[in-house]
């Protein structure tokens, strides 16, 4: 696998070895039945990290965040939050809260009732409530909103009250179940930044449960993506785009171009693939750890290929294919090509818009050259 | 004739003839909608308000012998209508302290059922609609099923266990235990009243328990509450309404309930159904009898108006 670049005034805890993560799932198994929802999770997640837990539906990224706030008991493993074992913690006890994604508001309490509500049980004083209750309206812009009850609400008001609610006890850690799921799409991109406001502002560890890759490659400092109770990868946004460690998780964030070869040629700083789909050598600009003759998948993004009328210069003699534009898809910042290989192979390719109305644009049915840099694409072996 | 080569026309614009059925009615400034609604209004003027209204017309006659055993209200004498009410019938309800403690015991009995049927129940209720889903239609079910067998003969067979030599005995005779005395009491007939309710209670509390979003149970412990501060502070108010609709659909039978307390009470076992019996059929006193029901219809109807007047202005608020 490629070297990721490093920062060197680098604060990120979970890069630190030495760093004690503040929660630590160790080898969490749940099933329900036979049925292995969760199989063998080890997880760190470090102070005032926003995390993304990202999945399929199934995926099991929802019984993991259950397990977090207790509302599951896992069948193996431990959960530890803050050096505690919360393994079999009854929800009440942790200092952990959640916030649902159906928001989960209780009808029949106003909006200062339902963020009370926790303070009550904690038995704090009926002045500090009140303080406490009108700083978190504050915090989440509601401060009129006070006395309406949650059928009075519109969603994105609903989502904040729910915010403001799991905010109120000021927990070490808050989850977040599809936080944005339910708001529309304009609504959910200002929400989104809201959200990382206030989670830098409180410096609360936040889990996000979510299924929007978007919305995880915007909000979180981490991501663990999970695939059939496993997880697949753990990294930051751009680990996760641009250095995938599997064909799942390069198909299952962004678009990709996939394509099958042979190696031919491994040595420590370069590797040469040849492919038959794609019909060129692939070569790679880094070693991999790989053997002679074995197959593999290569798989590059569509924004790093490059469109050419001309044929491109090819100094390894590699990395240049040939094809005819199928289909365009304008999208206005950007275009979608689909370029048919002589192999009938077919990929996409993105190339900005940066000329306005560009006469000269290539069109529909040019036979055209791609090329891409020895260190675009990413080496796949599983 | 053939269809071959005939020019197709489109079909001619004929109202349908329902909607000329509408147009006219709309005329008449009647809409589809009211239209949908007369038939319960019928319903509810022909079999309920005008029963009501003979009843409560025979309550303002007297006694008397012959058919009907009542005098008439109105006569006609020397071409002059006249119309008699008589008030001594209701003036008597509270004269006599018969039917005043007649009415305060069946309140009292049906109130006392019904809070023990809400108790019982309540645990059922939920414990039906947190069940896995295979189970609950079983568990309603099996709450539904007693309706199957007659009423009569279900009260009946309470006797079989209650009486002298009855299982319950028979089973505390195996240790030794003097048989207790249990037909012909308060306590057989509020055994009866629960038995025979209990599946009101539990079917408008199923629900709304069952419409309860678990997810308000996890958030509430989220937050810090234990399984009971949740209970009494999330699930309880939320099921209020179906604690309401439970409690009147036990509750108003059970004021003017007859064949329990008939079949199961003794003679000290004092309700007004059995009151309103003696006096149709035991002293033929009809007009009596029919003050009887039109003022436990006043004692029943008039507090829980006020209870659902309440109840609105909750939901509402």
């Amino acid at each position: 696998m490629a070297k990721k670049p490093q920062i060197a005034a680098d604060t990120r805890p979970w890069r630190d070895p030495s760093a004690t993560p503040f929660v630590r799932i160790r080898n969490i198994t749940k099933k329900f039945g036979d049925v292995a929802a969760v199989h063998d999770v080890s997880l760190d997640i470090y102070k005032s990290e926003l995390f993304c837990l990202l999945g399929g539906s199934g995926s099991g990224k929802s019984t993991l965040l259950r397990m977090l706030a207790g509302f599951e008991t896992p069948t193996s493993g431990t959960i530890e939050i803050d050096g505690q074992d919360m393994t079999h913690v009854a929800p009440y006890n942790r200092p952990v809260n959640m916030m649902f994604q159906s928001y989960a508001l209780f009808p029949h309490m106003n909006v200062e009732q339902n963020i009370a509500y926790g303070l009550k049980r904690d038995g704090l004083p009926k002045a500090e409530i009140t303080d406490r209750v009108a700083e978190l309206l504050t915090l989440v812009k509601l401060q009129d909103y006070g006395a309406r009850k949650p059928h009075q609400l519109s969603g994105g008001q609903r989502q904040r009250v729910a915010l403001a609610r799991a905010l109120a006890k000021r927990p070490k850690l808050l989850l977040l179940d599809e936080p944005l799921g339910a708001l529309d799409k304009k609504l959910r991109e200002e929400t989104q930044f809201e959200l990382v406001k206030i989670q830098e502002t409180l410096g609360v560890t936040f889990i996000v449960v979510t299924h929007d890759q978007e919305e995880a490659m915007s909000l979180a400092t981490r991501i663990g993506v999970m695939n059939q109770g496993e997880i697949a990868m753990i990294g930051e946004p751009t680990d996760i785009y641009e250095f995938p460690n599997s064909k799942f998780v390069a198909g299952f964030i962004g678009s990709v171009n996939m394509v099958e070869g042979v190696v031919t040629e491994d040595e420590p700083g370069h590797v040469r693939i040849r492919s038959s789909e794609l019909g060129c050598d692939i070569y790679v600009g880094h070693g991999v750890d790989c053997a002679p003759d074995q197959t593999l998948s290569w798989a590059i993004r569509p924004e790093k290929l490059m469109l050419s009328r001309d044929r491109p210069a090819s100094p390894f003699d590699a990395n240049v294919t040939h094809g005819i534009v199928e289909d365009i898809g304008y999208l206005g910042d950007m275009s979608v090509y689909q370029v048919l290989l002589d192999s009938g192979k077919r990929l996409r390719v993105t190339q900005t818009n940066t000329v306005r109305g560009n006469p000269d644009a290539i069109t529909w049915d040019e036979p055209v050259y791609l090329t891409w840099n020895d260190t675009s694409g990413s080496v796949l072996t599983v | 004739m053939t269809t071959a080569h005939q020019p197709s026309f489109p079909p001619p614009r004929r109202l349908k003839p329902w909607k000329a059925v509408e147009r006219g009615l709309a005329k008449v400034g009647i809409s589809g909608k009211a239209l949908v609604l007369i038939a319960p209004v019928l319903w509810l003027v022909i079999f309920f308000l005008i029963p009501l209204a003979v009843v409560f017309g025979i309550s303002l006659a007297t006694k008397q012998f012959g058919r009907p055993p009542y005098s008439p209200l109105l006569t006609t004498e020397e071409g002059t209508v006249q119309l008699t009410l008589h008030l001594n019938n209701y003036i008597k309800l509270f004269s006599d302290n018969l039917y005043v403690a007649a009415y305060l015991s069946s309140i009292r009995i049906a109130a006392i059922s019904t809070v023990i049927t809400l108790i019982v129940g309540y645990p059922m209720a939920y414990a039906i609609a947190r069940a896995p889903d295979p189970w609950r239609n079983v568990l309603l079910m099996l709450v539904v099923l007693p309706f199957f067998t007659s009423f009569l003969l279900r009260i009946y067979a309470l006797t079989g266990f209650m009486r002298g030599n009855g299982l319950i005995n028979q089973f505390l005779g195996l240790f030794g235990i003097e048989p207790l005395v249990m037909m012909q009491t308060d306590f057989a007939v509020y055994v009866g009243l629960i038995y025979s309710y209990l599946p009101f209670m539990i079917l408008p509390l199923y629900t709304t328990l069952v419409k309860l979003d678990v997810s308000l149970i996890e958030a509430s412990a989220d937050l810090g509450s234990r399984p009971w501060q949740t209970f009494l502070s999330i699930t309880l108010p939320l099921s209020l309404p179906g604690v309401l609709a439970g409690s009147l659909l036990v509750f108003i039978p059970a004021v003017g309930e007859y064949v329990i307390p008939a079949l199961l009470g003794g003679p000290e076992t004092l309700m007004i159904g059995r009151v309103l019996w003696d006096e149709f059929f035991g002293g033929t006193n009809w007009p009596r009898a029919s003050a009887v029901a039109v003022a436990m219809l006043a004692v029943v109807v008039v507090p829980i108006m006020l209870l659902q007047k309440a109840q609105n202005a909750v939901v509402e608020k």
